[in-house]
């Protein structure tokens, strides 16, 4: 008995169905990637089950890196402009308040933040700055509870975030001073930038998480 | 759709014209496929989809007529101490002058000594008090208040370590070290 023969069947394929979802793939990718601007201060967050993003505006930022240091950074310009402003006038450090208004972040004791701003933007790097002195609680060694103050008298009732980014090996006492400068400045309520973390399941948060979502209460298992 | 239409139109040519001789207008897309997918690749791989999270810390007033200090049960409370490396100690209530109920964790295990300890002691007298040594770190620090977070803990502190507490700590670090 023969076989009914099958008829041969080209073996290529329409590739276009499938370049048209690459593509779409492809524009949907480069529309939505956020490339990581590339970070004068190298800061590695720790992970916490915090949920909140992170806001980016009115922010007031205080880095701390891996050996203490700490570094200030603020995005609004009209601010800076008047915290330059108000340095030239109250220090008399007569620094130039368009490059203050345009630096980023800064890393010095006010004796040295003149010659701060003359170094170029793109050589100003966490590593190689002293960082803002914040060596004990007293205003002599640490200078960042002037800068909060400075920083309360500029911002005046308007609504700032302030927040905090450190590194994971800094140690303790630098995380300390800080808050000694924040609390001097009654500045009580503050957030630390973190990296998302997933709660650990059957931890109580998230046994109340599962109620908020849920509606009902997970079983107490015994 | 990647080919196309060469039908020509389907008008006559005249006597005198040759036909010309018709070229297959189908492109091989594989190449094209192949860019399209490395470059995707490249995409999802450099793609930041994590925003960074911020966590909510609250400061108590400095206040030094200690008028609103929180006044707590030292049958609720709960002490963790933090050193370096990664130590974790911790004591429940009072420490013992001699440092009997002195005992030594981890990251890992604090986490059932804090949910044991909540689950023994009523709601309102249950206080958790994180003490830093000076050779913590940041990180350290974020995960106990994190440890808070995860446990729903209520009322806890951050406070300075007392020098018996640290002297303890030091002596304990040491003792583990040579074993």
């Amino acid at each position: 008995m023969s076989r009914p023969k099958l008829p041969r069947k080209s073996t290529s394929i329409d590739m276009t169905a499938m370049c048209d979802v690459a593509f779409l793939l492809l524009s949907f990718f480069i529309l939505t990637t956020k490339f990581k601007p590339s970070e004068a201060i190298t800061v590695q967050t720790p992970s916490s089950v915090a949920s909140k993003v992170a806001p980016d505006k009115n922010i007031v930022l205080i880095t701390l890196d891996k050996e203490g240091k700490v570094f200030l950074s603020m995005d609004d310009e009209s601010i800076k402009e008047s915290i330059a402003n108000t340095l030239n006038s109250s220090k008399g450090l007569s620094i130039d308040v368009n490059a203050f208004k345009k630096a980023t972040f800064f890393g010095t004791s006010f004796g040295q933040l003149k010659s701060f701003l003359n170094i170029p933007e793109s050589d100003r790097k966490g590593n190689l700055l002293p960082g803002i002195p914040c060596k004990d609680s007293t205003s002599n060694n640490n200078e960042l509870i002037e800068w909060m103050s400075i920083i309360n008298n500029a911002y005046q009732g308007q609504k700032m975030n302030l927040l905090l980014k450190g590194d994971n090996l800094a140690k303790y006492p630098s995380f300390k001073y800080v808050l000694v400068a924040f609390k001097k400045n009654d500045f009580l309520k503050f957030q630390m930038v973190t990296n998302p973390e997933s709660v650990p399941s059957g931890s109580d948060l998230w046994k109340l998480n599962q109620t908020i979502k849920g509606g009902v209460a997970p079983k107490e298992e015994n | 759709m990647a080919e196309m239409d060469t039908s020509g139109g389907g008008h006559k040519k005249g006597p005198g014209v040759k036909k010309s001789k018709k070229l297959s207008t189908r492109i091989d897309l594989t190449p094209m496929v192949d860019l399209g997918f490395l470059l995707i690749t490249f995409f999802i791989f450099t793609t930041t989809m994590s925003q960074p999270t911020a966590f909510k810390l609250n400061l108590p007033k400095d206040d030094p007529s200690h008028k609103d200090d929180t006044h707590i049960k030292q049958s609720g409370a709960l002490t963790i101490l933090l050193g370096k490396d990664n130590h974790v100690f911790y004591y429940e209530n009072i420490l013992d002058p001699a440092g009997k109920n002195f005992k030594s964790t981890n990251f890992k295990d604090i986490r059932d000594i804090i949910i044991k300890k909540k689950a023994s002691t009523p709601d309102s007298d249950f206080f958790v008090v994180i003490k830093p040594n000076e050779e913590s770190s940041y990180k350290n620090v974020i995960d106990a208040l994190d440890e808070m977070a995860i446990n729903v803990v209520k009322r806890y502190a951050l406070v300075d370590i007392s020098d018996g507490e640290n002297q303890l700590i030091h002596a304990t670090e040491g003792a583990s070290i040579s074993h």
